[in-house]
């Protein structure tokens, strides 16, 4: 039987990839959404931008904002249903993550059993999605601030969600980079995600 | 004189480039990405699916408002000083209005289409509210209108608040349009006053609708003309792509 060689189920690379598509659109749309009215001193390059002018980045952003949600909701429930996120995720002993971390200081963090994560991975790919949840609530009181009282005070007012939607923003782009030369060292994974084994 | 006019139209055509703009990068990566069965050059079809999904966002953003709902208020020391000036235009392009020149247009599926002055709006029963103005730039400011709630405007003209629409044409060329349980919400103003004093000109003198559950290009400035109609009448930047509902 194939499927036991199977490292990811094909609901699990769909939507990685579709994730991919979603966050790459709403991330270079966003950046020029920031341009029209930075919080900090500086501004995104406009080549690295998509949309062209405020209102066609936003077109992007609240067009794919549904793929990213729609996706997100299919993941977690096919991760919780189907039992991957408890076995594959959990547990995460701490003597581990601190074995992990120094051996990954040294160079020396093993990924040779692509079917098991070690528990960096684990603590990296869990901080992914949860960054990824924040990032949906905080853009949810951005677009409509008056309508989820609950969650705006939560995120302490309008204009503080704004710096939590961009704070998340910047950890998923560090998250990628760090994911993207991971891949770049064990070229395999990448293999393994785009046809399963 | 008529300065304003052309300064006005020849900073329209300075942004045409930008909109065009939109159709060149429109189509990028994400383009290629969405659509691998489309042309690549064609922008057209990214475009009007784009504009799909945004009137769908309409037809959320109407489910998601609840009429109930009010928007955050303020106490007056957290008011933003000074409140931010912000048009299609700048300071040089901000239209000269005469009290008595005034007059406020009324029509469409309303009974009473008589025309009002500024004494006459000045009459009706006033109110206050400092609240939250948020741009679609992401900027927001907190300030303190003042006026008529635009419910009893309505029901004083006779308004049929059964119908779709409320549009709205202003004194320097702008327009836009609101869905009718915007119209009727608690908090929207027909403001008269800023911070206790007749509205300012860069403010919209000396009308403005005043809606804390939109977003500011959705509160006109300088309103010479209110309508209700059932047939849709877009809007100055909603016609240019923003989003129509643009709720908060």
């Amino acid at each position: 039987m194939s499927s036991s060689q199977t490292i990811h189920p094909i609901w699990l690379r769909l939507t990685h990839w579709i994730n991919v598509i979603a966050v790459v659109i709403l991330v270079m749309s966003g950046w020029r959404i920031y341009n029209a009215a930075p919080i900090f001193s500086f501004q995104i390059p406009a080549a690295i931008t998509l949309g062209g002018w405020l209102a066609g980045a936003l077109l992007w952003h609240f067009a794919a904002m549904w793929v990213l949600f729609i996706n997100g909701i299919v993941y977690l429930l096919l991760n919780i249903f189907s039992g991957r996120i408890a076995y594959k995720f959990f547990p995460i002993p701490p003597c581990e993550v601190l074995h992990d971390f120094l051996a990954a200081l040294k160079g020396k963090l093993a990924h040779a059993d692509l079917r098991h994560y070690n528990t960096l991975q684990k603590l990296a790919y869990l901080f992914a999605v949860l960054d990824l949840i924040v990032l949906v609530l905080s853009g949810l009181v951005i677009w409509k601030s008056v309508q989820f009282p609950l969650l705006r005070e939560l995120m302490g007012g309008y204009d503080s969600a704004r710096i939590v939607h961009f704070v998340c923003m910047a950890l998923l782009v560090a998250f990628t980079v760090v994911h993207l030369v991971m891949v770049a060292l064990v070229p395999r994974t990448l293999i393994a995600m785009l046809r399963g084994r | 004189m008529d300065d304003p006019v052309i300064i006005r139209s020849v900073a329209q055509e300075l942004e045409l480039p930008a909109r065009r703009q939109f159709l060149r990068h429109a189509w990028t990566l994400g383009g290629i990405a969405l659509l691998t069965g489309c042309r690549l050059d064609d922008s057209n079809s990214v475009e009007s699916m784009l504009k799909m999904v945004s009137r769908f966002n309409d037809k959320v953003q109407a489910a998601l408002f609840d009429p109930a709902r009010l928007a955050p208020t303020y106490p007056e020391s957290m008011m933003t000083r000074p409140f931010p000036f912000n048009a299609y235009y700048d300071r040089n392009g901000i239209p000269d209005i005469e009290e008595d020149e005034f007059s406020l247009t009324v029509g469409g599926l309303v009974q009473d289409k008589h025309s009002w002055t500024l004494a006459e709006l000045n009459q009706l029963p006033r109110t206050t509210q400092v609240t939250r103005l948020i741009c679609v730039e992401g900027w927001s400011a907190i300030g303190k209108w003042g006026g008529v709630t635009f419910s009893t405007f309505l029901q004083r003209v006779g308004a049929d608040t059964g119908a779709k629409y409320v549009g709205l044409k202003c004194a320097d060329d702008y327009y836009t349009s609101i869905d009718m349980p915007t119209a009727l919400h608690a908090q929207t103003l027909l403001t008269l006053s800023y911070d206790d004093q007749v509205l300012p000109p860069e403010y919209g003198y000396p009308l403005r609708l005043r809606m804390p559950t939109k977003l500011g290009f959705k509160n006109p400035k300088h309103v010479v003309e209110i309508f209700v109609t059932n047939d849709y009448p877009g809007g100055y930047w909603e016609d240019q792509g923003y989003n129509w509902f643009s709720g908060s």
